[in-house]
């Protein structure tokens, strides 16, 4: 195998020094490929990405046809930051991977690899409280399991290209539905290069105790990662999904484009939970979206923290009468960031509920967006929809913009909008360190503060993970 | 013994002058009143002391048992075990008065040593019960929509707690009614263990009814004019103000 000396980045080495832990992420050990599609985006990636994968016909027409939309559409920088033009779709390598098969045992997993999952604690989280585990590095998962018990329920936990060849039943019927490859630029990209990610099906009336995990790593330069996740939960069951996703810091930029597309049929829950630590140089521009058919539920929480600029605004298609949906984000925008992120709301049945609390953070010069969408037709009868974005403002250069679009049509409906802007003032930090805590702390400890509310609806082990990394974040930013 | 001493002390808000040349020594145990009319520089005196950033100390020093606090960060100044009670204290919504108190111990232990959670909590109930607090209080967000009496007993409580050497109690009794001015005084009180060093700064000498002061201190135009015993206070109580600028302007 190969070398597995560690190669820390100059930042970390120099943080480590004084004393200061900035990025747990901030790492990455060298790994040979077996599988590289090279540097830029033609037929001939695509076709190279299909061979290795061994795909259908069909999942090849679908990714050049996305190929093609990709092409054709222009980057949305009518209504979003030009900063998606420094993005160099040439310069970027599409797949990269040690095999295609991920290993159900981690000691089988090849020692380079499974040296990063373990320094970020992902064996550990598995044993202590997981259902199940997906670790994917780079293009590739290395590591799947399901616990026996899971699986013995019938619940399906697979990689996509695994899915589409062993489960096609299932999943084609609702692969690209809720996302059409066509719905944004980058949903295009997706569909025409994705790799990894996690198809999982959930039979009817299975309540899944334990939360299944998906670790998204990146570890090569120039790279963009394009996991694809399709979720599907039958009737009456109940899931939920965590995802975290780290990747060193680089000079150069790095893409991570995913799609996730979530299914809950009658009477189902959804929970999928997020918390991203990427490093500042990462492109994230992530299309989530969810169909909740009769009396389900689709519950996003999704925290964002770190990387250059993050486009993602998770959405729930209210397609069945009486169907709930829900998003809980958080956005902290440091130094140098950019958080644009937000909600949608689509109400396409009567009595459907949608709620949507959003708070977000900015730092020095770090600038959060957030953009809601609340739509609500005519035809419909008794549908509500509660939204709430806050933003905290630390350090006067920072800027904070709202874009909420509401349409509501017809009478009967009931919808709620608040917005705060806060700051957290001089005089609050001074207060908080005439107590004896560090400037660090008494920001970090003000955060946690806004966030608090939401924070407590998350399962203990993330609202814990959340803390720590805020704390990083505020230490790095004091300096 | 410890003790804090301010050495000709000039604080400026820019760049106008504010306190000019305070010299004041304060023994551990002992309480010491400034008292003066507004805008006389006693906030000020004690803020600087804390070291707010809007605060330039132009000249002088304050030594805490024989060590400058000047060069410090405000955080720093805390953990060597100075304590300002806030005239207006922060509000700091979603974060509990219990966990802020306990990160403020957690400060001082450093990121070696975790700080005992149960030793805690029986600490917190007992400073509680000694000043008469509500077991509820302490699971509510800091200073958040509380009445000033609250706020104040909130100063008190994190006080007990964080055991200071010097406490810089600043205007403890604005915005007080008399049963909050004497909740928060028996508070005080209770903490004159004979370890505590205390600089009481107030307007009125109402508070001094409460919380008898070992001297008394008379702050005008950024000097200390008069120093004395609690009865020097009395004589301000009765004669007023202007009877102490007649006085000065015949001196």
């Amino acid at each position: 195998m190969a070398d597995t000396d560690i190669l820390e980045t100059q930042t970390a080495a120099a943080s480590s020094v004084a004393g200061i832990d900035q990025s747990v992420g901030d790492f990455k050990y060298d790994v040979k490929y077996d599988f590289d599609a090279g540097t830029g985006l033609s037929e001939r990636t695509i076709r190279y990405i299909s061979d290795v994968k061994k795909e259908a016909p069909w999942i090849r027409e679908f990714r050049l046809n996305a190929l093609k939309t990709f092409l054709a559409k222009p980057l949305p920088t009518h209504w979003a930051t030009r900063d998606l033009e420094n993005l160099n779709f040439d310069k970027i390598r599409y797949y990269l991977s040690q095999g295609t098969k991920p290993k159900r045992t981690w000691d089988e997993v090849p020692a380079d690899i499974k040296k990063t999952f373990e320094r970020l604690g992902i064996p550990e989280q598995e044993r202590k409280f997981l259902a199940g585990v997906e670790a994917q590095f780079d293009s590739e998962a290395a590591y799947s399991n399901i616990k026996e018990v899971v699986s013995k329920q019938g619940v399906i936990f697979v990689n996509s290209s695994e899915a589409l060849r062993t489960h096609p039943e299932i999943f084609r019927k609702w692969f690209g539905k809720v996302i059409p490859t066509g719905d944004n630029k980058f949903s295009a990209l997706n569909s025409a290069v994705f790799s990894g990610g996690s198809f999982i099906y959930v039979p009817p009336g299975v309540k899944v105790a334990h939360p299944l995990q998906a670790y998204f790593r990146i570890n090569a330069e120039n790279f963009g990662q394009f996991e694809r996740t399709l979720i599907i939960v039958d009737e009456g069951s109940e899931l939920t999904y965590m995802e975290g996703c780290t990747a060193p810091k680089f000079s150069t930029s790095t893409l991570h484009s995913a799609v996730v597309e979530l299914v809950a049929l009658k009477g189902a829950k959804i929970q999928y939970i997020t918390v991203q630590n990427w490093a500042p140089n990462v492109y994230n521009l992530v299309t989530k979206r969810g169909l909740a058919h009769e009396e389900a539920e689709i519950k996003w929480i999704d925290c964002n923290i770190g990387s250059r600029l993050t486009m993602k605004y998770p959405g729930v298609v209210l397609k069945g009468r009486k169907s709930r949906g829900e998003v809980l984000s958080i956005a902290l925008a440091n130094d140098g960031q950019h958080q644009d992120t937000g909600a949608k709301m689509v109400h396409a049945a009567d009595e459907t509920t949608s709620s949507i609390v959003a708070k977000s953070i900015s730092v020095g010069q770090g600038r959060s967006t957030y953009r809601g969408l609340v739509h609500i037709p005519r035809r419909l009868k008794g549908c509500k929809n509660n939204t709430e974005c806050d933003a905290l403002l630390i350090n006067t250069n920072s800027r904070t913009d709202t874009y909420p679009a509401i349409t509501v049509r017809g009478q009967q409906h009931a919808v709620q909008h608040e917005a705060s802007v806060s700051k957290v003032s001089e005089e609050m930090i001074f207060y908080m360190q005439s107590r004896g805590l560090t400037e660090a702390q008494a920001m970090s400890l003000a955060v946690n503060g806004f966030v608090n509310d939401l924070v407590r609806q998350f399962p203990m082990e993330y609202s814990v993970e959340l803390k720590r990394l805020i704390d990083l974040e505020m230490e790095s930013s004091v300096g | 013994m410890s003790q804090l001493v301010i050495q000709d002390l000039h604080v400026s808000i820019g760049d106008k002058p504010v306190v000019k040349s305070v010299s004041l020594t304060i023994k551990q145990g002992e309480v010491h009143a400034v008292m003066g009319p507004n805008g006389t520089g006693k906030s000020t005196l004690a803020k600087a002391i804390a070291g707010h950033p809007d605060y330039t100390i132009t000249q002088g020093d304050v030594l805490l048992d024989g060590r400058s606090l000047l060069a410090m960060e405000p955080d720093e100044r805390a953990r060597a075990g100075l304590f300002l009670a806030f005239q207006y204290p922060s509000e700091i919504p979603g974060v509990s008065i219990a966990n802020f108190i306990r990160a403020a111990l957690q400060a001082r232990l450093g990121e070696s040593a975790e700080l005992d959670a149960t030793g805690y909590y029986k600490k917190l109930y007992e400073k509680m019960d000694l000043l008469k607090i509500d077991r509820k209080f302490t699971s509510r967000s800091v200073n958040d929509g509380f009445s000033g009496g609250e706020k104040k007993r909130c100063e008190i409580l994190q006080l007990a707690m964080l055991d200071p050497k010097f406490a810089l109690m600043d205007e403890t009794d604005s915005g007080l009614d008399i049963d909050a001015l004497r909740v928060v005084a028996d508070g005080v009180n209770k903490l004159r263990t004979g370890q505590l060093g205390i600089l009481l700064i107030t307007h009125y000498q109402r508070l001094l009814n409460y919380i008898v002061p070992d001297f008394v201190h008379v702050m005008h135009e950024g000097h200390i004019v008069r120093s004395g015993d609690k009865s020097l206070a009395l004589e301000l109580e009765a004669k007023g103000y202007a009877w102490l600028k007649k006085e000065l302007v015949h001196a």
